[in-house]
């Protein structure tokens, strides 16, 4: 073992313990949500997992970005099988070791070669269509300079992996064919074969050194990425498949039923029903800050890769209103961010999500139509966010708007919204 | 034709079980306009000899307001008190005329007891037809151009797209859609309690924005099926002055008109 291959080895296990460990950050974070068992209907959830992340079935409702997402899904997938032939040269110094499988081998290596060039065409396109035709839903007010950078920086660091996987079969084909030791014949490049005209003119020392300084470029930005990822919306590549299979059943207008409001109100309907103990938790209800929300809904956050979908078909964002459904789910995410820090630094925390993030001005002005819910690509809920937050908002701070306040005065005296005598119900029955 | 009301108080003390409960729903009870509809579905079941009866002032709004604002108390306090009329009554079908109702009492209640079989009023009206028991046949909306604006509590909230439509094509109408529909349909904006409160700060009304999209179609008549989407539809095409020439009508009404009910 060479002392490049040691170095390989220090920087892989490296690459992977870093990323463990902000997995664990993230699990705990989540973790610091309410429980939800969910552990329900297994099948029915792995057919829903299996349809909207596996199969992308909510993607291609918009198809130019659907079908240009699954390039880079499958290239993604895929490609990520010869990662096992990298890493098994990279420590053992060998060069294409599942050579031997023969015209399969070059098969797989072909396909690739295909898979490549859809990601590369697909994230130029998104980088088109997010810089230079500027598409509204990447440029809303939540879309700061952070957000639109990470999404650049993704696509950037894709296109430049793509380039060093072309750059290394094309520069390896052209080794390959003047024999140079090491680099055995292997492989079919249907693409990179046109490439490789750029560089039959250089000397074989020089090719060397261009392969192995592009092999170690495409590895290490890999190792780079993976560590990139779980910093960054572009996490949703691996939460997609937990946060669908854990997504609402229901009809989508069934809100939850609070438990802790239904023990109150049996006990006024039936004053014969017992009290809870006097040393049981008071209850708190609705949610102030993020670790009032359930587990689901903090996955959600941190499965939400910024598409900006929801917030495009969202009526309140659409007219002008400060709502955007996109934010609620960035800002539970960098609220929780935040609290998870304060916690790991024992630092007092004093902010919440309700206020400090997100504002009444932008709950009130739901219409809990659900198109959000329906839009999201990875069935993320920003609409039970809302309620859970408006219930917060009513029933622990009495802050609700006064028209509301008044028409819950009038549903509490007459059974109506409006100021009309329960008496009169059947009027209307009379009417000519 | 005379509508007949009876009241499952007036069914039980004359020994009848009525088949349906027609749950009317606030803005069908209290609504100008809303009433119309009420009156449309009567007829209907009227015309189609359904045992139905009504709650009449033992009915109460279902929460459904108060539960998307946000007081879940205020909600339960609603449903505990629409549970126990109901299951006095031993309530085992309801047909609404409100899709908010609709939603409520078919999924919320069951969780805290009330376990009824729920359906919309576009859904009997299908299923009256259907089965016969109604005959529609073109009338006076043969070859209008009709479009139908998704209620979200019916359409996304309850996967419930088709049983409108397959209504109104029985009126041999030409029925367009909007870019927006179905799945995808923009609300009218008076869901989740804005009904009862001002917009929140913005560049426009939603109902102004969805009423654009309709009246972009040219069509004789907007059709919808819930009392909601009808109050903001109506002052959308008003916005436009084209309340003369463009009809805002709910399902029920435009089978009842169509028949001269």
């Amino acid at each position: 073992m060479g002392i490049s291959n040691i170095i390989f080895l220090l920087l892989f296990i490296g690459a992977f313990v870093l990323f463990a460990l902000r997995i664990k950050t993230i699990v705990r974070n989540i973790r610091l949500g309410t429980d939800k068992n969910l552990n329900d209907n297994f099948a029915e959830r792995l057919k829903v997992m299996s349809l909207v992340a596996i199969g992308q079935s909510k993607m291609v409702v918009r198809p130019v970005a659907g079908i240009m997402h699954i390039f880079i899904y499958i290239g993604f997938v895929i490609m990520n099988i010869e990662l096992l032939e990298i890493v098994i040269d990279g420590v053992a110094g060998t060069h294409r070791v599942f050579a031997f499988l023969g015209g399969f081998y070059d098969f797989v290596i072909g396909s690739f070669e295909f898979l490549g060039l859809g990601v590369l065409v697909a994230c130029i396109v998104f980088l088109v269509r997010r810089n230079i035709l500027k598409l509204k839903r990447f440029w809303s007010a939540e879309m700061t300079s952070w957000p639109r950078s990470d999404a650049n920086l993704i696509l950037t660091i894709e296109i430049l992996l793509m380039t060093a996987f072309f750059t290394m079969n094309a520069t390896d084909q052209v080794l390959q064919s003047r024999g140079v030791e090491h680099y055995i014949q292997a492989g079919a490049y249907p693409f990179s074969q046109y490439y490789s005209a750029l560089f039959t003119g250089l000397n074989s020392e020089t090719l060397i050194m261009i392969e192995r300084s592009v092999w170690w470029f495409h590895i290490c930005g890999i190792l780079f990425f993976l560590n990139y990822v779980p910093y960054s919306k572009h996490f949703h590549i691996l939460l997609a498949f937990p946060n669908v299979f854990y997504s609402n059943l229901n009809a989508k207008g069934k809100f939850t039923n609070m438990e802790s409001v239904t023990n109150e109100v049996k006990l006024m309907f039936d004053p014969s029903a017992t009290p809870p103990t006097a040393d049981a938790a008071p209850v708190k209800f609705g949610a102030k800050d993020v670790t009032d929300l359930t587990w689901v809904q903090l996955m959600n956050a941190y499965s939400c890769t910024e598409c900006g979908r929801c917030t495009s078909n969202c009526p309140a964002n659409i007219t002008g209103k400060k709502l955007s459904p996109r934010k609620i789910m960035m800002d539970t995410r960098d609220r929780l961010e935040e609290y998870g820090k304060n916690l790991d630094k024992n630092t007092p925390d004093t902010k919440s999500l309700l206020h400090d993030y997100i504002t009444p001005e932008e709950l009130w002005a739901c219409t809990s139509c659900n198109a959000c819910v329906e839009a999201c690509p990875v069935n993320i809920d920003p609409l039970s966010i809302i309620v859970d937050l408006r219930r917060n908002l009513v029933m622990e701070e009495s802050n609700a708007p006064a028209a509301l306040a008044g028409m819950f005065t009038n549903v509490e005296n007459n059974g109506a919204p409006w100021q009309f005598a329960q008496a009169d119900r059947l009027n209307w029955a009379n009417e000519a | 034709m005379e509508m007949k009301v009876p009241t499952m108080a007036e069914c039980i003390a004359n020994g009848e079980v009525p088949e349906i409960l027609f749950w009317v729903g606030c803005a069908g009870s209290f609504d100008d306009r809303a009433k119309k509809i009420t009156k449309a579905i009567v007829k209907i079941l009227n015309k189609a000899e359904v045992k139905f009866a009504v709650l009449g002032t033992e009915e109460s709004c279902t929460g459904d307001p108060a539960k998307r604002a946000g007081n879940e108390f205020l909600f339960q306090m609603q449903a505990f008190t629409n549970i126990q009329v109901l299951n006095g009554y031993e309530v085992k079908k309801i047909v609404t005329g409100c899709p908010h109702c609709f939603n409520t009492l078919k999924n919320e209640y069951p969780d805290l007891g009330g376990n009824y079989e729920v359906i919309h009023h576009t859904q009997l009206i299908q299923q009256l037809i259907d089965s016969g028991k109604l005959k529609v046949e073109g009338g006076s909306f043969k070859g209008k151009k009709i479009t139908f604006h998704d209620p979200c509590y019916l359409g996304r909230a309850n996967n419930e797209y088709e049983a409108p439509r397959s209504v109104i094509e029985k009126l041999d109408s030409e029925l367009t859609e909007m870019k927006r529909s179905r799945a995808n349909g923009l609300c009218c904006g008076a869901g989740g309690a804005q009904m009862f409160k001002e917009a929140e700060h913005g560049d426009k009304e939603v109902n102004v924005e969805r009423a654009e999209e309709a009246l972009a179609l040219n069509p004789n008549v907007i059709a919808t099926g819930c009392p909601f989407c009808m109050t903001m539809m109506t002052d959308g095409v008003k916005h436009f002055n084209k309340e003369a020439e463009v009809k805002v009508y709910d399902v029920a009404e435009l089978i009842a008109n169509a028949q001269d009910l």
